[in-house]
Protein backbone atom coordinates (compact mmCIF):
# COMPACT_ATOMS: atom_id res chain seq x y z
CA UNK A 1 0.00 0.00 0.00
CA UNK A 2 1.32 3.46 -0.88
CA UNK A 3 1.45 5.64 2.19
CA UNK A 4 0.80 9.35 1.72
CA UNK A 5 2.89 11.74 3.82
CA UNK A 6 1.43 13.19 7.04
CA UNK A 7 0.39 16.85 7.32
CA UNK A 8 0.47 17.51 11.05
CA UNK A 9 2.41 16.59 14.17
CA UNK A 10 0.97 16.81 17.67
CA UNK A 11 3.97 17.41 19.91
CA UNK A 12 3.10 16.59 23.52
CA UNK A 13 5.97 18.38 25.21
CA UNK A 14 5.09 17.34 28.75
CA UNK A 15 2.28 15.60 30.60
CA UNK A 16 2.71 17.97 33.56
CA UNK A 17 -0.17 20.43 33.95
CA UNK A 18 -1.26 23.01 36.52
CA UNK A 19 -4.90 22.10 35.80
CA UNK A 20 -6.65 18.96 37.02
CA UNK A 21 -9.62 18.75 34.65
CA UNK A 22 -11.73 15.64 35.13
CA UNK A 23 -12.25 15.44 31.34
CA UNK A 24 -8.53 15.11 30.59
CA UNK A 25 -8.17 12.71 27.67
CA UNK A 26 -4.50 12.02 28.28
CA UNK A 27 -3.66 8.48 29.39
CA UNK A 28 -4.29 7.45 32.99
CA UNK A 29 -0.57 6.60 33.27
CA UNK A 30 1.32 9.79 32.53
CA UNK A 31 4.93 10.18 31.42
CA UNK A 32 7.19 11.64 34.10
CA UNK A 33 9.47 14.64 33.69
CA UNK A 34 12.66 12.60 33.84
CA UNK A 35 11.90 10.82 30.56
CA UNK A 36 10.76 13.89 28.58
CA UNK A 37 12.52 14.54 25.25
CA UNK A 38 15.04 17.39 25.40
CA UNK A 39 14.74 20.49 23.21
CA UNK A 40 17.58 19.06 21.10
CA UNK A 41 15.67 15.82 20.61
CA UNK A 42 12.54 17.78 19.63
CA UNK A 43 14.61 19.69 17.05
CA UNK A 44 15.52 16.35 15.48
CA UNK A 45 11.88 15.24 15.52
CA UNK A 46 10.79 18.45 13.73
CA UNK A 47 13.50 18.09 11.06
CA UNK A 48 12.51 14.50 10.39
CA UNK A 49 8.82 15.43 10.40
CA UNK A 50 9.37 18.20 7.86
CA UNK A 51 11.36 15.82 5.63
CA UNK A 52 8.43 13.43 5.84
CA UNK A 53 5.90 16.07 4.72
CA UNK A 54 4.59 17.55 7.99
CA UNK A 55 3.80 21.27 7.63
CA UNK A 56 2.07 22.06 10.95
CA UNK A 57 2.81 21.28 14.56
CA UNK A 58 0.63 21.71 17.62
CA UNK A 59 2.75 22.23 20.71
CA UNK A 60 0.66 20.69 23.42
CA UNK A 61 0.78 18.66 26.60
CA UNK A 62 -0.06 18.82 29.51
CA UNK A 63 0.92 22.45 29.71
CA UNK A 64 3.76 23.22 27.28
CA UNK A 65 4.58 26.45 29.14
CA UNK A 66 5.97 24.30 31.96
CA UNK A 67 8.88 23.59 29.63
CA UNK A 68 11.35 26.37 30.39
CA UNK A 69 13.03 25.65 27.05
CA UNK A 70 9.78 26.20 25.10
CA UNK A 71 11.21 29.14 23.10
CA UNK A 72 14.05 26.86 21.91
CA UNK A 73 11.50 24.23 20.91
CA UNK A 74 9.41 26.80 18.99
CA UNK A 75 12.53 28.11 17.27
CA UNK A 76 13.48 24.57 16.22
CA UNK A 77 10.03 23.98 14.71
CA UNK A 78 10.25 27.29 12.87
CA UNK A 79 13.73 26.41 11.54
CA UNK A 80 12.29 23.14 10.23
CA UNK A 81 9.67 25.19 8.36
CA UNK A 82 6.67 24.11 10.43
CA UNK A 83 3.64 26.30 11.23
CA UNK A 84 3.46 26.32 15.03
CA UNK A 85 0.41 26.50 17.27
CA UNK A 86 0.74 26.66 21.05
CA UNK A 87 -2.05 24.75 22.82
CA UNK A 88 -2.20 26.14 26.35
CA UNK A 89 -4.23 26.60 29.52
CA UNK A 90 -2.88 30.15 29.62
CA UNK A 91 -1.38 29.58 33.08
CA UNK A 92 2.14 30.99 32.90
CA UNK A 93 1.61 32.99 29.72
CA UNK A 94 2.91 36.37 30.84
CA UNK A 95 3.99 39.22 28.63
CA UNK A 96 7.71 38.37 28.58
CA UNK A 97 7.05 34.71 27.95
CA UNK A 98 4.77 35.45 25.01
CA UNK A 99 7.29 37.95 23.59
CA UNK A 100 9.98 35.24 23.69
CA UNK A 101 7.72 32.78 21.90
CA UNK A 102 6.74 35.29 19.22
CA UNK A 103 10.41 36.17 18.71
CA UNK A 104 11.09 32.44 18.31
CA UNK A 105 8.54 32.32 15.49
CA UNK A 106 5.29 31.17 17.13
CA UNK A 107 2.43 31.46 14.64
CA UNK A 108 -0.78 30.99 16.63
CA UNK A 109 -2.25 30.17 20.04
CA UNK A 110 -5.12 27.99 21.16
CA UNK A 111 -6.25 28.84 24.68
CA UNK A 112 -8.60 26.73 26.80
CA UNK A 113 -11.30 27.94 29.14
CA UNK A 114 -13.59 25.79 31.27
CA UNK A 115 -16.58 28.07 31.96
CA UNK A 116 -17.63 31.69 31.46
CA UNK A 117 -18.05 32.13 35.20
CA UNK A 118 -14.62 32.51 36.88
CA UNK A 119 -15.44 30.41 39.94
CA UNK A 120 -17.06 27.67 37.91
CA UNK A 121 -14.10 27.66 35.51
CA UNK A 122 -11.64 27.29 38.39
CA UNK A 123 -13.78 24.55 39.94
CA UNK A 124 -13.84 22.51 36.70
CA UNK A 125 -10.09 23.02 36.20
CA UNK A 126 -9.40 22.09 39.83
CA UNK A 127 -7.08 25.10 40.06
CA UNK A 128 -7.24 28.88 40.16
CA UNK A 129 -6.70 29.70 36.53
CA UNK A 130 -9.45 31.92 35.10
CA UNK A 131 -7.65 35.20 35.84
CA UNK A 132 -4.51 33.89 34.12
CA UNK A 133 -6.57 32.87 31.10
CA UNK A 134 -8.16 36.29 30.89
CA UNK A 135 -4.73 37.91 30.95
CA UNK A 136 -3.39 35.43 28.38
CA UNK A 137 -6.28 36.24 26.03
CA UNK A 138 -5.49 39.95 26.29
CA UNK A 139 -1.81 39.37 25.55
CA UNK A 140 -2.46 37.04 22.60
CA UNK A 141 -4.81 39.64 21.12
CA UNK A 142 -2.33 42.47 21.74
CA UNK A 143 0.42 40.46 20.02
CA UNK A 144 -1.83 40.13 16.96
CA UNK A 145 -1.54 36.34 16.90
CA UNK A 146 -4.33 34.20 15.45
CA UNK A 147 -6.32 33.25 18.54
CA UNK A 148 -8.42 30.13 18.99
CA UNK A 149 -10.44 29.51 22.14
CA UNK A 150 -11.07 25.87 23.01
CA UNK A 151 -13.90 24.85 25.29
CA UNK A 152 -14.41 21.22 26.20
CA UNK A 153 -18.14 20.74 26.70
CA UNK A 154 -19.68 18.43 29.28
CA UNK A 155 -22.63 18.23 31.60
CA UNK A 156 -21.41 20.94 33.98
CA UNK A 157 -20.75 23.72 31.45
CA UNK A 158 -22.88 23.00 28.38
CA UNK A 159 -25.85 24.98 29.72
CA UNK A 160 -23.59 28.05 29.81
CA UNK A 161 -22.84 27.83 26.08
CA UNK A 162 -24.35 31.22 25.30
CA UNK A 163 -22.14 32.89 27.93
CA UNK A 164 -19.11 30.89 26.78
CA UNK A 165 -19.47 32.07 23.18
CA UNK A 166 -20.04 35.64 24.41
CA UNK A 167 -16.83 35.31 26.45
CA UNK A 168 -14.92 34.21 23.35
CA UNK A 169 -16.27 37.21 21.45
CA UNK A 170 -15.34 39.57 24.33
CA UNK A 171 -11.83 38.10 24.50
CA UNK A 172 -11.41 38.65 20.75
CA UNK A 173 -11.03 35.03 19.63
CA UNK A 174 -10.87 34.42 15.88
CA UNK A 175 -12.18 30.93 16.31
CA UNK A 176 -14.11 29.19 19.08
CA UNK A 177 -13.90 25.43 19.23
CA UNK A 178 -16.79 23.82 21.10
CA UNK A 179 -15.52 20.32 21.63
CA UNK A 180 -17.64 17.71 23.32
CA UNK A 181 -15.61 15.63 25.73
CA UNK A 182 -13.76 12.73 24.16
CA UNK A 183 -13.93 9.81 26.52
CA UNK A 184 -10.34 8.66 26.45
CA UNK A 185 -7.79 8.18 29.20
CA UNK A 186 -8.78 9.88 32.41
CA UNK A 187 -12.09 11.17 30.98
CA UNK A 188 -13.41 7.63 30.53
CA UNK A 189 -13.39 7.25 34.33
CA UNK A 190 -15.72 10.21 34.60
CA UNK A 191 -17.95 9.42 31.64
CA UNK A 192 -21.18 9.01 33.61
CA UNK A 193 -20.82 12.41 35.27
CA UNK A 194 -19.43 14.26 32.22
CA UNK A 195 -21.95 13.04 29.67
CA UNK A 196 -24.65 15.68 28.99
CA UNK A 197 -28.30 14.74 28.52
CA UNK A 198 -29.98 14.78 25.11
CA UNK A 199 -31.99 17.84 26.19
CA UNK A 200 -28.85 19.73 27.13
CA UNK A 201 -27.30 19.04 23.73
CA UNK A 202 -30.51 20.05 21.92
CA UNK A 203 -30.56 23.36 23.77
CA UNK A 204 -26.86 23.91 23.03
CA UNK A 205 -27.47 23.31 19.32
CA UNK A 206 -30.22 25.95 19.34
CA UNK A 207 -27.84 28.42 20.98
CA UNK A 208 -25.15 27.63 18.43
CA UNK A 209 -27.55 28.15 15.51
CA UNK A 210 -28.63 31.49 16.94
CA UNK A 211 -24.99 32.66 17.11
CA UNK A 212 -24.23 31.42 13.63
CA UNK A 213 -27.20 33.29 12.18
CA UNK A 214 -26.19 36.63 13.68
CA UNK A 215 -25.28 39.18 11.04
CA UNK A 216 -21.90 40.89 11.04
CA UNK A 217 -18.38 39.76 11.80
CA UNK A 218 -18.11 36.96 14.34
CA UNK A 219 -15.59 34.34 15.32
CA UNK A 220 -15.66 31.06 13.45
CA UNK A 221 -17.64 28.58 15.57
CA UNK A 222 -16.50 24.97 15.39
CA UNK A 223 -18.80 22.31 16.84
CA UNK A 224 -17.03 19.03 17.55
CA UNK A 225 -19.96 16.64 17.60
CA UNK A 226 -21.08 14.65 20.64
CA UNK A 227 -20.78 11.15 19.19
CA UNK A 228 -22.50 9.50 22.17
CA UNK A 229 -25.62 11.65 21.78
CA UNK A 230 -25.79 11.77 17.98
CA UNK A 231 -25.16 8.07 17.41
CA UNK A 232 -22.69 9.01 14.71
CA UNK A 233 -19.08 7.86 14.94
CA UNK A 234 -16.33 10.42 14.69
CA UNK A 235 -13.94 9.92 11.79
CA UNK A 236 -10.86 8.42 13.42
CA UNK A 237 -8.18 11.11 12.93
CA UNK A 238 -9.25 11.41 9.27
CA UNK A 239 -7.98 7.85 8.96
CA UNK A 240 -5.51 5.88 11.07
CA UNK A 241 -2.00 6.91 10.08
CA UNK A 242 -3.41 9.02 7.23
CA UNK A 243 -3.02 12.69 8.17
CA UNK A 244 -1.15 13.15 11.41
CA UNK A 245 1.00 11.68 14.13
CA UNK A 246 1.43 12.27 17.84
CA UNK A 247 4.74 12.28 19.66
CA UNK A 248 4.32 11.75 23.43
CA UNK A 249 6.60 13.50 25.96
CA UNK A 250 8.92 10.46 26.13
CA UNK A 251 9.25 10.16 22.34
CA UNK A 252 6.66 7.43 21.81
CA UNK A 253 4.97 7.93 18.43
CA UNK A 254 1.38 6.92 17.75
CA UNK A 255 -1.35 7.87 15.27
CA UNK A 256 -3.30 9.67 18.02
CA UNK A 257 -2.90 10.59 21.69
CA UNK A 258 -5.41 8.00 22.86
CA UNK A 259 -3.79 5.07 21.06
CA UNK A 260 -1.41 4.46 23.96
CA UNK A 261 -4.27 2.47 25.50
CA UNK A 262 -4.44 -0.03 22.61
CA UNK A 263 -2.67 -3.38 23.06
CA UNK A 264 -0.32 -4.99 20.56
CA UNK A 265 0.89 -1.84 18.83
CA UNK A 266 4.47 -2.18 20.04
CA UNK A 267 4.68 1.65 20.11
CA UNK A 268 7.77 2.95 18.32
CA UNK A 269 9.93 5.70 19.80
CA UNK A 270 11.92 8.49 18.11
CA UNK A 271 14.83 7.59 20.37
CA UNK A 272 15.12 4.20 18.59
CA UNK A 273 13.79 4.77 15.10
CA UNK A 274 13.58 7.35 12.32
CA UNK A 275 10.18 9.01 11.95
CA UNK A 276 10.03 7.96 8.29
CA UNK A 277 10.24 4.27 9.26
CA UNK A 278 7.74 4.79 12.06
CA UNK A 279 5.22 6.41 9.69
CA UNK A 280 5.62 3.95 6.82
CA UNK A 281 6.73 0.66 8.29
CA UNK A 282 5.89 0.36 11.98
CA UNK A 283 3.25 -2.04 13.19
CA UNK A 284 1.58 0.76 15.16
CA UNK A 285 0.93 2.90 12.09
CA UNK A 286 -0.16 0.02 9.85
CA UNK A 287 -2.44 -1.75 12.32
CA UNK A 288 -5.65 0.05 11.28
CA UNK A 289 -4.46 1.88 8.18
CA UNK A 290 -6.78 1.62 5.18
CA UNK A 291 -9.80 -0.68 5.54
CA UNK A 292 -8.55 -4.27 5.25
CA UNK A 293 -8.86 -4.73 9.05
CA UNK A 294 -12.55 -3.75 9.01
CA UNK A 295 -15.37 -6.12 9.79
CA UNK A 296 -19.08 -5.82 9.22
CA UNK A 297 -21.11 -3.67 9.50
CA UNK A 298 -18.32 -1.23 8.49
CA UNK A 299 -16.89 -3.36 5.68
CA UNK A 300 -20.11 -3.17 3.66
CA UNK A 301 -21.13 0.33 4.77
CA UNK A 302 -20.79 3.48 2.66
CA UNK A 303 -20.01 5.56 5.76
CA UNK A 304 -16.70 3.79 6.33
CA UNK A 305 -14.96 5.77 3.59
CA UNK A 306 -15.54 8.93 5.64
CA UNK A 307 -15.71 7.75 9.26
CA UNK A 308 -13.09 4.98 8.89
CA UNK A 309 -15.12 2.80 11.24
CA UNK A 310 -15.01 5.46 13.96
CA UNK A 311 -12.59 5.60 16.84
CA UNK A 312 -10.42 2.49 17.31
CA UNK A 313 -9.60 3.51 20.86
CA UNK A 314 -13.26 3.85 21.80
CA UNK A 315 -14.07 0.50 20.18
CA UNK A 316 -11.37 -1.12 22.27
CA UNK A 317 -12.23 0.71 25.49
CA UNK A 318 -15.88 -0.30 25.34
CA UNK A 319 -15.77 -3.76 23.69
CA UNK A 320 -12.24 -5.00 24.30
CA UNK A 321 -11.75 -5.41 20.53
CA UNK A 322 -10.23 -2.53 18.53
CA UNK A 323 -11.38 -3.99 15.17
CA UNK A 324 -15.08 -3.67 16.03
CA UNK A 325 -17.29 -0.83 14.81
CA UNK A 326 -17.13 2.16 17.15
CA UNK A 327 -20.08 1.62 19.53
CA UNK A 328 -20.95 5.32 19.19
CA UNK A 329 -22.31 4.51 15.71
CA UNK A 330 -26.00 3.64 15.81
CA UNK A 331 -25.30 0.88 13.25
CA UNK A 332 -22.86 -0.84 15.62
CA UNK A 333 -24.07 -4.12 17.16
CA UNK A 334 -22.63 -2.72 20.41
CA UNK A 335 -24.47 0.60 20.26
CA UNK A 336 -26.63 -0.32 23.26
CA UNK A 337 -23.50 0.20 25.39
CA UNK A 338 -23.73 3.89 24.54
CA UNK A 339 -27.49 4.29 24.22
CA UNK A 340 -28.20 2.76 27.60
CA UNK A 341 -25.72 5.08 29.26
CA UNK A 342 -27.10 8.20 27.56
CA UNK A 343 -30.71 7.28 28.34
CA UNK A 344 -30.18 5.98 31.86
CA UNK A 345 -31.62 8.27 34.51
CA UNK A 346 -28.87 10.26 36.10
CA UNK A 347 -29.02 12.47 39.19
CA UNK A 348 -30.05 16.05 38.48
CA UNK A 349 -27.65 17.65 40.93
CA UNK A 350 -24.31 18.98 39.75
CA UNK A 351 -22.24 15.87 39.37
CA UNK A 352 -18.89 15.46 41.03
CA UNK A 353 -16.10 13.95 39.00
CA UNK A 354 -12.65 12.76 39.94
CA UNK A 355 -9.99 15.40 39.36
CA UNK A 356 -7.07 14.47 37.18
CA UNK A 357 -4.08 13.19 39.13
CA UNK A 358 -0.77 14.73 38.08
CA UNK A 359 2.26 13.48 36.22
CA UNK A 360 5.13 12.07 38.29
CA UNK B 1 -8.59 53.54 -1.33
CA UNK B 2 -6.80 51.26 -3.77
CA UNK B 3 -6.29 47.73 -2.61
CA UNK B 4 -2.71 46.50 -2.33
CA UNK B 5 -3.25 42.84 -1.41
CA UNK B 6 -1.11 41.20 1.23
CA UNK B 7 -1.48 37.94 3.15
CA UNK B 8 -3.36 38.11 6.45
CA UNK B 9 -1.28 37.80 9.59
CA UNK B 10 -2.58 34.30 10.31
CA UNK B 11 -1.60 32.98 6.87
CA UNK B 12 1.79 31.66 5.79
CA UNK B 13 2.58 30.92 2.14
CA UNK B 14 5.05 28.06 1.88
CA UNK B 15 6.43 25.77 -0.79
CA UNK B 16 5.94 22.12 0.12
CA UNK B 17 9.07 20.40 -1.14
CA UNK B 18 7.74 16.92 -0.33
CA UNK B 19 4.50 17.27 -2.33
CA UNK B 20 5.95 19.70 -4.89
CA UNK B 21 3.19 22.27 -4.42
CA UNK B 22 2.52 25.63 -2.76
CA UNK B 23 0.45 25.80 0.43
CA UNK B 24 -1.29 28.33 2.61
CA UNK B 25 -0.83 27.41 6.26
CA UNK B 26 -3.36 28.61 8.83
CA UNK B 27 -4.24 27.55 12.34
CA UNK B 28 -5.93 24.13 12.04
CA UNK B 29 -5.99 24.33 8.23
CA UNK B 30 -3.86 23.76 5.14
CA UNK B 31 -4.90 25.08 1.72
CA UNK B 32 -3.28 23.36 -1.27
CA UNK B 33 -2.63 25.85 -4.09
CA UNK B 34 -2.91 24.60 -7.65
CA UNK B 35 -1.29 25.84 -10.84
CA UNK B 36 0.40 29.20 -10.48
CA UNK B 37 -1.74 30.38 -7.54
CA UNK B 38 1.36 30.48 -5.32
CA UNK B 39 3.18 32.60 -7.90
CA UNK B 40 0.29 35.07 -7.93
CA UNK B 41 0.27 35.28 -4.12
CA UNK B 42 4.02 35.91 -3.98
CA UNK B 43 3.28 39.18 -5.77
CA UNK B 44 0.81 40.14 -3.02
CA UNK B 45 3.37 41.92 -0.83
CA UNK B 46 1.33 45.00 0.03
CA UNK B 47 3.25 47.19 -2.42
CA UNK B 48 1.45 46.26 -5.67
CA UNK B 49 -2.07 47.16 -6.68
CA UNK B 50 -4.20 44.48 -8.33
CA UNK B 51 -3.59 46.00 -11.76
CA UNK B 52 0.19 45.91 -11.19
CA UNK B 53 -0.06 42.22 -10.34
CA UNK B 54 -2.13 41.55 -13.44
CA UNK B 55 0.35 43.50 -15.61
CA UNK B 56 3.33 41.58 -14.25
CA UNK B 57 1.65 38.25 -14.81
CA UNK B 58 0.48 39.23 -18.30
CA UNK B 59 4.08 40.10 -19.21
CA UNK B 60 5.31 36.85 -17.75
CA UNK B 61 2.64 34.62 -19.31
CA UNK B 62 1.64 36.15 -22.67
CA UNK B 63 -1.76 34.91 -23.79
CA UNK B 64 -2.86 33.65 -20.36
CA UNK B 65 -6.30 34.92 -19.24
CA UNK B 66 -4.85 36.78 -16.24
CA UNK B 67 -6.93 39.97 -16.61
CA UNK B 68 -10.13 38.01 -16.03
CA UNK B 69 -9.00 35.34 -13.60
CA UNK B 70 -6.50 36.98 -11.26
CA UNK B 71 -8.71 39.76 -9.78
CA UNK B 72 -11.46 37.21 -9.21
CA UNK B 73 -9.02 34.83 -7.49
CA UNK B 74 -7.70 37.61 -5.25
CA UNK B 75 -11.23 38.67 -4.32
CA UNK B 76 -12.13 35.08 -3.40
CA UNK B 77 -9.14 34.91 -1.05
CA UNK B 78 -10.05 38.27 0.46
CA UNK B 79 -13.55 36.96 1.24
CA UNK B 80 -11.96 33.95 2.97
CA UNK B 81 -9.94 36.36 5.10
CA UNK B 82 -6.61 35.08 3.76
CA UNK B 83 -5.74 38.30 1.93
CA UNK B 84 -6.25 41.78 3.27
Amino acid sequence: MTVDPPWALLAELTHRCPLRCGYCSNPVELVGRSTELTAGEWAGVFRQAADLGVVQTHLSGGEPLLRRDLPDIVAAAERAGLYTQLVTSGVGLGERRLDELVAAGLHSVQLSVQHADPDASDRIAGARSFAAKERAARLIRAAGLPFGLNIVLHRTNIDALDDLIALGVAWGADRIELAHTQFHGWALRNRATLLPTRNQVDRARTTLTRWRERPGPAPELIWVTPDHIDGVAKPCMGGWGALSLTVAPDGTVLPCPAAAALPGLDPPNVRDRQLDWIWRESRAFNAYRGDSWMRDPCRSCGLSSTDHGGCRCQAFALTGDATRTDPACRLSPDHALIRDLVDSPRPAATPVHAYREGAP
Amino acid sequence: MTWRPTLARSVVLRHDRVRGTDLLLLPERVVVLHGNAGGVLRLCDGSREVEDIVAELAARFPGAPVAGEVPEFLETLRKEGWLR
